[in-house]
Formats: structure tokens, C-alpha cells, sequence
């Protein structure tokens, strides 16, 4: 596997896994509007998914598409960052994850924009829209939950805690990494650090947050080495797939 | 879906289709504030491209004439035909008015 094709998995991935969590929220949210909020914001990511997917699928040139890509690959065979993958929790953790994974796409996205492959340049640039809107929601409701009661408070905090161990896997450089950014593929993730950062702590003080100390292990999910809660996922995704090989409608 | 979303006001949503043309009324949503107002708005009422700008108004800042009232306010306007331009005769030259 070319680190090109691994590098836009890992995006693919990211993408796809955290739509799937997102969509588990549908008929669950706490408001009417928020069920729609949230089913947006998985549909966006969904769709980009796709056409990582599709596009990984022609690198690969082996005859795979989106939809083997998607429901036919193993746990270990998933590049997705660790973050993505963690379990909705309550309101407040999802906001907190989305919130955090927003910031890093917005500058993953806003440097990809000058790939020297065009395609993934052209997919960053559609969007890159999508994720200003996504950050605005995210960021905009971890504002009112931590600048709200003493519970929102309590547990936004709590979620940035629990959340903020896999910080670390969205600027580790690893070889694949490095070959992607020497050929101009995208963005070498360590480069995105100091404008997420910025990002991040400019909401975070306005949601009167503290963003937590930073752990020293790193995950690394984007090898295929995943945590507990990934497989369970995939099992969701995959099952009528599994069960009904190329089902269609 | 909990009660407390009844605590949130209700907005009043109005989207403009396209420029030139006005924002028209197309339904009322919950909201905790207006920033969150225009981002359902968006999420609710666009997601098939039918607007290009959105207008939320808090449904409490509506003032309104009272229905009781209609014979007083409406029903003067019934006996006055000549008010509509009905009256004219268009000469056939005149196609497109």
C-alpha cells in the first residue's frame, strides 16, 4: 500500500467512522432541531467519506469501491484517528469530540487545498465548507455548555478529560505521513498543532474550559491499532452488508 | 426527546429563496439563542437549497392583530371595489400587463 493511498484511508476513515457515531444520535437528540443538527453534520462527513473512499478505491487500482472500502475492511484494516471512534457518551462528549476533530480538519482541509493531487485537492476545497459550518455548531455549543449551568459545566469539562488523551494521534508524524507531505499529498499533521491550538483555546476560555495537560502516550489508530470500541462499530455498519452482499436501493 | 426543549423560546423563521425576491415566513423553530436560532434554520429549512438568507425573529417580539378584531379591521375593505384597478380598459396592443 502507497502511504498516498494510506494517507487519504486515514482521512476516509476519520471521516466515515465519526458520521457512523454522529448517525447513532438520530431519534436520541435532546431537541427535535439537534436531531437534524447532528444528522447534518454526519451527512456532510459521510459524503466526504465517499469520495476518499472512491478515490483511495483508484489508487489502489484493484477494483475496490466506496462501498467494499467501507464494509468489507477489518478493524485493523481502519486508519481512523482514535478520537473519532469513541463512544457518543452524553451530549456534552459528543459536542467536546466534534468540537476537537473540527478544528483539526479545518487546517487539515485548508492545507490540502494545495495537493499536488488534484482530486484530493478539489475534495478539500468542497469541504472545507462543510467543516467552517461543523466548527461553528460544535464550537458554538461547547460555548453554552460550559458557559451554562454548573452540571453543563461539570461534564463538558469532564468530556475534554476523558477526550483529551487522543489529542496527541492528530500531530504524530509517522513515515507514511512524512512521504505524503514530501510528495505535496496533504499536510504533515505536526505542522497543523500550533493553529489548532489557537483554535481550540480560543473557545475553550470562552466557554470558560480548561484544556487539560497533555498525556505522553500516543494512540494509533491511523496504523490499524485501535482501542475497544471500534469493532463493535464497524459490526453496526457492516452487518447488512455482511448479511446481504452488495444490497443496494 | 426531553421536555426541557419547551423551555427554549420559539423563533419565527423566514428564508429569502433568492436575492431579489422577499423573505417569506416558512415555520418556527426552538432555539436557546439566536446564533443557535439561525444555525437550526439553516439545518431545518435549507437543506434542500431553498434559500440564500435567513431571517429568526423571537416569536414573543411578534406583535399581532387580534382575530376578535377581524370584523372591524377587515370588513370595512369588503364594500370598496373601486379600490381595485379593475375599472380600466386595457387597449389589446398592451400584451404584457
Amino acid at each position: 500500500m502507497t502511504p498516498q493511498l494510506r494517507y487519504v484511508l486515514r482521512l476516509a476513515d476519520s471521516s466515515l467512522v465519526l458520521a457512523q457515531r454522529l448517525g447513532e444520535w438520530v431519534g436520541h437528540a435532546p431537541a427535535l432541531e439537534e436531531d437534524l443538527g447532528l444528522a447534518n453534520v454526519s451527512l456532510d462527513l459521510l459524503g466526504q467519506a465517499r469520495l476518499l473512499l472512491a478515490h483511495a478505491g483508484e489508487l489502489e487500482g484493484r477494483g475496490r469501491g466506496e462501498d467494499q472500502l467501507a464494509y468489507l475492511r477489518g478493524e485493523s484494516e481502519y486508519f481512523n484517528l482514535t478520537l473519532v471512534e469513541q463512544p457518543n457518551g452524553d451530549f456534552g462528549q459528543t459536542i467536546a469530540r466534534q468540537f476537537l476533530f473540527d478544528a483539526w480538519q479545518l487546517g487539515m482541509y485548508e492545507a490540502m487545498q494545495q495537493s499536488a493531487d488534484a482530486r484530493l485537492a478539489a475534495i478539500a476545497a468542497k469541504a472545507l465548507k462543510e467543516t467552517r459550518y461543523h466548527l461553528r455548531y460544535s464550537g458554538g455549543w461547547l460555548i453554552r455548555l460550559g458557559d451554562g449551568t454548573e452540571e453543563s459545566r461539570r461534564r463538558t469539562q469532564q468530556a475534554l478529560e476523558r477526550l483529551w488523551p487522543f489529542v496527541n494521534e492528530l500531530f504524530a508524524t509517522d513515515d507514511v505521513d512524512r512521504e505524503a507531505a514530501r510528495a505535496g499529498i496533504g499536510p504533515e499533521p505536526g505542522t497543523l498543532e500550533s493553529g489548532w491550538t489557537q483554535r481550540v483555546d480560543e473557545v475553550l476560555a470562552q466557554a470558560t474550559l480548561a484544556p487539560p495537560a497533555r498525556a505522553h502516550f500516543v494512540w494509533y489508530g491511523k496504523q490499524g491499532r485501535h482501542g475497544e470500541h471500534l469493532g463493535y462499530l464497524l459490526a453496526e455498519m457492516q452487518s447488512l452488508h455482511r448479511a446481504h452482499p452488495g444490497a443496494n436501493w | 426527546m426531553s421536555d426541557e426543549r419547551s423551555d427554549w423560546p420559539l423563533y419565527e423563521i423566514f428564508i429569502r429563496a433568492k436575492s431579489g425576491l422577499d423573505h417569506k415566513h416558512v415555520g418556527s423553530l426552538h432555539a436557546t439563542d439566536a446564533r443557535m436560532a439561525i444555525e437550526h434554520a439553516r439545518d431545518l429549512y435549507t437543506r434542500r437549497q431553498e434559500g440564500v438568507s435567513i431571517w429568526a425573529v423571537r416569536s414573543a417580539d411578534i406583535v399581532a392583530s387580534d382575530p376578535a378584531d377581524a370584523d372591524s379591521l377587515f370588513e370595512p375593505a369588503r364594500d370598496k371595489v373601486y379600490r381595485h384597478p379593475t375599472f380600466y380598459d386595457i387597449p389589446d396592443e398592451v400584451k404584457t400587463l
